[in-house]
């Protein structure tokens, strides 16, 4: 056991490292950075200044030698629009995508177990097939759009929900439903082809040989045995949703970490561009690692792998 | 089960009447936007560009101050709606299919040769996927694009850098299910070369599995695009994407409704019908779900 969480977080720590490549490399792509820090009516004197300012002016390697430094320690640089500390602006940030997150997780596994269990139980009906007909529905709606006309329908034509910001729980219903819909239609498959290979099994057929009532066959039996994968889907999914709040937190004006990196992009801020893009993944690859212990702990045919 | 009113035997054979139906519905709208993006704007008498300040917003057919000229209304330029909106489904599958295409060769390539080398090119294929999946695709097609202005075809390059994990987790994995099959065998014991073994036994037979994680991409790409659109940085205006036209018409969004749901409607009809169309090759080739 102790084997197996090793080599995961040494892959771990060589996937973040490459991750922190990449991000230096992504902001290095449009060549010279001072003179776009610089702007459009900036003389050559000015750029000058920004790039000794900025350390831009040393070898390549160097900056990416200290970067690395430097992000290992936690320093992730200084923003050039907000003038403070990338970490500081990341920090203070964090709560709003975090609580987007966890409302979106908890509103899709609301939505799909049931689902999916139901989908299995009928499992060749029309009943499945609306399941799966409505999972693909989810997969076709474009967030952002969905976003716009929960706008419109809860926020201006009912009046039930706030359009926008951050004030109360109420402001994290629509967004938090728009996340949740991203990781539905996998949830939703994935309850359902796990419950469907649970009742089909061995110990399901005990079960009902024994007499046991269908409550307490499908919940307490085979619904125990279905939630191992979607436990550790759920925490990758939750990576993916922090991942991609980016969208929802601009569509609804939540200030998170997404909206700060949607505005860090169209002000060419590229401490705060690389930095968050390193703090996803690094989030991402800690739940998917948390995934996977829990898993090996669960099912013990994983760790020989 | 106990509950259940029809016999398996009629429930069966709904679920397949379904299922036909939804191949069919599929194919069809795929079939219209296909048949609107070649020759759409050739038949509508107006520009998809040409500006008229005269008549911005002019409300479709079916609302009050409707213009006969005019079937879907303009947009808040006075562009025709419709001419964009059929100029919109060349992007859309300019992009879905340039992208998967891109995808597919990356994907298809690594989760060939991982699956059929096995060992530590399998390890580093896996590495691969691995990294793919934590980097934030949206974020980062963003980024790129915020960094080095919006085109088309760096719309098309970033997504198709980005997407291909899926084909290259299918390839991987049908490629070990029958790398060490008898036909592979005797191939191998003739003489094939190894690139011939994977272009003229390995592949074809993977081929089927692959057609239905790319209907799948198209899809995710057309969405991802529309996306990168709505936030911004996607396909430079003045040309009509969908994602775009939302983005346009969000101020007017309150007012007049039908400005966002006649670009997020026509692009949701889209996506769906490509995923029937999927999910009805999926049942066809017999190719099992990829997660």
């Amino acid at each position: 056991m102790v084997r197996f969480i090793l080599r995961r977080a040494a892959l771990g720590l060589l996937v973040a490292l490459t991750v922190m490549t990449l991000a230096f490399m992504l902001t290095r792509l449009s060549g010279d950075l001072a003179i776009s820090i610089a702007g459009p009516g900036a003389t050559q004197t000015d750029v000058e200044i920004i790039r000794k300012a900025y350390g831009l002016d040393r070898p390549v390697y160097v900056q990416y030698a200290s970067w690395i430094g430097r992000a290992a320690v936690g320093d992730l640089g200084t923003s050039f629009f907000f003038k403070d500390k990338v970490s500081n602006l990341i920090l203070a940030r964090m709560p709003i995508t975090m609580t987007l997150g966890l409302v979106g997780l908890s509103l899709a596994l609301l939505i799909s177990i049931p689902l999916g269990i139901l989908a299995a139980m009928r499992e060749g009906t029309w009943i499945d097939r609306a399941v799966t007909v409505v999972t693909m529905v989810g997969q076709a709606t474009p967030s952002f759009w969905l976003g716009l006309i929960m706008m419109i329908t809860f926020g201006l034509t009912l009046g039930w929900l706030p359009i926008s910001g951050t004030g109360s729980w109420q402001h994290f219903v629509m967004p938090g439903f728009v996340l949740a819909m991203t990781a539905t239609p996998a949830l939703t498959r994935l309850t359902r082809s796990g419950m469907i290979e649970a009742i089909s099994s061995d110990y399901i057929r005990t079960a009902r040989a024994k007499g046991l009532s269908r409550a307490s066959i499908i919940f307490k039996h085979a619904l125990r045995n279905a939630a191992i994968p979607v436990v550790s889907i759920a925490a990758v999914q939750l990576g993916f949703m922090l991942g991609g709040s980016i969208v929802t937190e601009t569509v609804f004006a939540l200030h998170g970490v997404g909206f700060l990196a949607w505005e860090s992009i169209a002000k060419n801020d590229f401490p705060v561009v690389q930095a968050v893009v390193l703090v996803l993944a690094i989030i991402y690859i800690c739940l998917t690692m948390l995934a996977d212990i829990l898993n090996a702990i669960l099912d013990p045919r994983i760790r020989a792998a | 089960m106990s509950l259940a009113i029809s016999t398996p035997g009629t429930d069966r054979r709904w679920t397949l009447r379904i299922r036909n139906a939804g191949f069919a519905i599929g194919v069809v709208i795929c079939g219209v936007v296909v048949l609107a993006a070649l020759f759409g704007n050739a038949l509508i008498p107006h520009d998809p560009f040409t500006q008229n300040l005269n008549n911005r917003l002019i409300p479709p057919f079916w609302m009050d101050g409707a213009q006969a000229g005019h079937l879907l209304g303009t947009d808040q330029l006075g562009r025709d709606y419709l001419a964009r909106l059929v100029y919109g489904a060349r992007i859309s599958l300019l992009i879905g299919l340039m992208t998967t295409i891109v995808s597919g060769m990356i994907g298809t390539t690594l989760g060939t040769l991982g699956g059929y080398f096995g060992g530590i090119v399998d390890d580093v294929v896996l590495f691969l996927i691995t990294t793919r999946l934590s980097i934030p695709i949206v974020l980062v097609a963003l980024a790129v694009v915020g960094l080095l202005g919006s085109s088309l075809t760096l719309v098309i390059c970033t997504l198709g850098f980005l997407l291909w994990d899926r084909f290259a987790v299918v390839a991987r994995s049908t490629t070990m299910q029958i790398r060490n099959l008898d036909y592979v065998a005797a191939a191998r014991c003739a003489g094939a070369s190894t690139p011939r073994l994977l272009f003229k036994e390995i592949l074809p037979n993977i081929a089927s599995h692959l057609a239905v994680v790319a209907t799948l991409e198209i899809a995710l790409a057309i969405l991802l695009e529309a996306t990168l659109s709505f936030l911004g940085l996607g396909v430079p205006p003045p040309l009509p994407s969908w994602g775009l036209m939302i983005s346009e018409g969000k101020s007017y969004m309150f007012f007049s409704a039908w400005v966002i749901m006649i670009p997020g409607v026509t692009l949701f009809v889209f996506v769906l019908g490509v995923n029937f169309v999927g999910d009805g090759l999926r049942t066809w080739l017999g190719a099992e779900r990829p997660r």
